[in-house]
């Protein structure tokens, strides 16, 4: 049923990802639902509640909002007289009661949590740094070691050994930046994977090492070499071929990925954006992540208030169809659609609603259209009138009175009252209010003042919606990305890799396409070829 | 209408004689004549086949001398006063139309209707 799918499907949600991100989806739910109702409150529309239900509101204790929603809240009335009644309000109160349980576990264990995420965050850091400084001490200690343990017995080595210094101490020096470009920087993003190269680079430069020291201990230490100059040729190849390794990193970590070879096409969920882009081999992990780097640059910012109105209008067409279930005792009244029926019964009904409901959407949609024109072309003449009051001051102005002269902070706050009332209004129409706080346009004011911009354009950050990294952080939500793939994220993209990105509200869906090979071939076209002819058609009387 | 390469040109011609008539100080025929060698074929809108560079007429006054003598619109000329026209520049035609010597102009002057005319006669011809 309905109503038990639901509500299981979201104990299971929130069991399977016991974040503390529970906070915020809570929080997120009641704005949800005071929005929904001031939304349906602003409805023109009248939709005719049937006597048994409460009320058509999404209801609050459902994760995320479905179109079926006030169905459930329907059949629940519906179903209040069935005898699966007990088993119905059982599981209302058991998700009820399971949330709230499952907020004091995430609690509980968030101690142990945040311990285990800064774990994963400095493991790659420690790592890298007990390589490094592996990779760097060994040579040194391979030329150390016979110096210091049998000295007398060394053969003294003149320039050459001392242009094999030279050359170690440079190279190490190179391989030390290196190592700390490449691996040691602090990691821009969190991935739940470890990355197979890296993993496989280590390995290797632990593997060479391990095998420099075998022999340097088997025919060194043991035999107590006494050629000098022998030893340190061992130790400059151990670091040329340190070099060469980390050449091979370098090839693999940021040159691979940077000739592109798949387009790639990412769609929001909610609203049907689309973008495309090139990227290059990656592994799925390393391919979301660039992804949701250009999704913060590209996409516009998402907003749940716009998407309000479809889901309406997919509730009201189900809302007026009253679907009974034959197969319950104590029913027998009311229409006879089986099971097997509904859908069609459902279709049918729809279609008779259809011709209005088109109709409702074409007149809102013009209605809407213009309020905004008309919001629009008053806010445009109040910044326009305010812009005008303020003037930058210019040599002749010092004479000035001082109480005239003010700092940008001021002239924004002097003139900003003119206009807010007018810029409200219109963020209130296209709904974005939230987007934009009173300091956020008091900044923005006085930025656009300190750089000589028209009125245009300091409008057009309200005008259109800009990328999310515009507005304030609590916007980005950049930690409650999750990936979802069939195939393991560590494995390269491939032509036909399908994978989902999901967000709290929303979701980007990714599939990959290679990039088609290109053919491209050569005309040689001789400059002396352009050659003209004058084709006319002339007429003579005679 | 159009010629092969190499082939003779055959063609059920008309003959045509034109009287020309003295208007001040020239000597006018009364129509006028558009193709040649060095024209652009493909945009005479009388040609049947678009290649055809020959001359054609374009336009008669109405009674003027050549509607006078039967000379109709589209007709194409293939010989004036015995010099060929299939194969002219647009300016050799005129000059040989309007030569002041002349006072009279012979065409031999071929059309469709003509062509069909002959194939309907011959049709109509029952053999013994």
């Amino acid at each position: 049923m309905d109503t038990e799918s639901t509500h299981s499907g979201y104990s299971y949600h929130s069991s399977r990802s016991g974040r503390s991100n529970r906070h915020g989806d809570r929080s997120r739910e009641r704005h949800k639902a005071s929005s929904s109702k001031d939304s349906s409150r602003s409805e023109r529309s009248v939709v005719i509640n049937p006597p048994d239900t409460p009320s058509q509101d999404s209801p609050v204790h459902n994760g995320e909002p479905l179109p079926g929603e006030p169905t459930p809240a329907a059949e629940q009335g519906d179903e209040a007289q069935d005898d699966n009644w007990g088993e119905t309000t059982t599981a209302v109160t058991g998700t009820s009661e399971l949330s709230v349980s499952q907020e004091e576990v995430v609690g509980l264990g968030k101690g142990i949590q945040d311990r285990t995420q800064s774990f994963r965050r400095y493991l790659p850091l420690a790592v890298g740094s007990c390589v490094g400084l592996l990779v760097l001490a060994t040579p040194l200690v391979f030329l150390l070691l016979p110096a210091v343990m049998w000295p007398d017995r060394l053969q003294v080595c003149g320039a050459a050994c001392e242009g094999l210094f030279l050359s170690i101490s440079f190279k190490l020096l190179i391989l030390l930046v290196a190592v700390w470009a490449l691996f040691l920087r602090p990691s821009r993003a969190c991935l739940p994977r470890v990355c197979v190269y890296r993993a496989f680079l280590i390995t290797l430069t632990l593997l060479l090492t391990m095998s420099y020291w075998l022999f340097y201990g088997v025919r060194i230490l043991d035999a107590q070499d006494e050629d000098y100059h022998g030893i340190v040729q061992f130790a400059v190849s151990l670091v040329d071929s340190q070099l060469f390794v980390h050449y091979l990193a370098v090839v693999l970590l940021e040159l691979r990925q940077l000739q592109p070879c798949y387009s790639v096409c990412v769609i929001r969920s909610t609203d049907g954006e689309t973008r495309h882009y090139n990227i290059g081999q990656l592994s799925i992990q390393r391919a979301a992540l660039s992804i949701l780097e250009y999704y913060y640059r590209d996409f516009p910012l998402h907003n749940p208030a716009l998407l309000s109105a479809s889901k309406h209008r997919a509730a009201k067409h189900l809302a007026g169809l009253k679907v009974y279930n034959v197969d319950a005792p104590g029913n027998a009244a009311g229409a006879q659609p089986s099971n097997g029926n509904q859908s069609r019964a459902m279709v049918t009904a729809a279609g008779k609603r259809k011709d209005s409901a088109h109709n409702e959407l074409y007149y809102e949609e013009a209605d809407y259209e213009r309020r905004v024109r008309k919001r629009r072309a008053r806010l445009v003449v109040a910044v326009e009138e305010a812009f005008t009051h303020v003037r930058r001051m210019k040599k002749e102005d010092e004479r000035a009175t001082p109480s005239d002269i003010m700092d940008v902070r001021e002239a924004a706050l002097a003139i900003f009252p003119s206009m807010a009332r007018a810029l409200q209004k219109y963020l209130r129409t296209t709904r974005r209010q939230h987007c934009h706080s009173m300091e956020s346009i008091q900044k923005h004011l006085a930025f656009c003042l300190v750089n000589n911009m028209s009125p245009k354009a300091f409008l057009e950050a309200y005008l259109v919606p800009g990328p999310t990294l515009q507005y304030g952080p609590e916007r980005w939500m950049a930690d409650q990305w999750t990936l979802v793939s069939e195939a393991s994220v560590t494995s390269g993209i491939k032509q036909g890799t399908e994978f989902l990105l999901k967000c709290l509200d929303f979701s980007l869906a990714i599939t990959v396409k290679t990039i088609p090979y290109i053919r491209l071939t050569e005309e040689y076209i001789d400059p002396k070829s352009h050659k003209f002819l004058l084709l006319l058609q002339s007429e003579t009387s005679v | 209408m159009s010629f092969v390469p190499g082939q003779p040109v055959t063609a059920v011609v008309e003959r045509v004689e034109i009287q020309k008539l003295r208007q001040g100080e020239n000597l006018i025929l009364g129509f006028s004549i558009g193709g040649g060698i060095d024209q652009d074929p493909g945009q005479n809108p009388f040609s049947e086949d678009k290649s055809d560079k020959g001359i054609y007429v374009t336009r008669i006054s109405p009674k003027g001398p050549a509607d006078l003598a039967g000379l109709k619109i589209g007709d194409k000329i293939m010989q004036v006063n015995g010099w060929d026209m299939t194969m002219v520049t647009h300016d050799q035609a005129r000059k040989k139309l309007t030569k002041k010597r002349e006072d009279v102009v012979r065409l031999l002057v071929t059309r469709k209707s003509l062509e069909e005319a002959v194939k309907q006669s011959k049709g109509c011809y029952h053999k013994p």
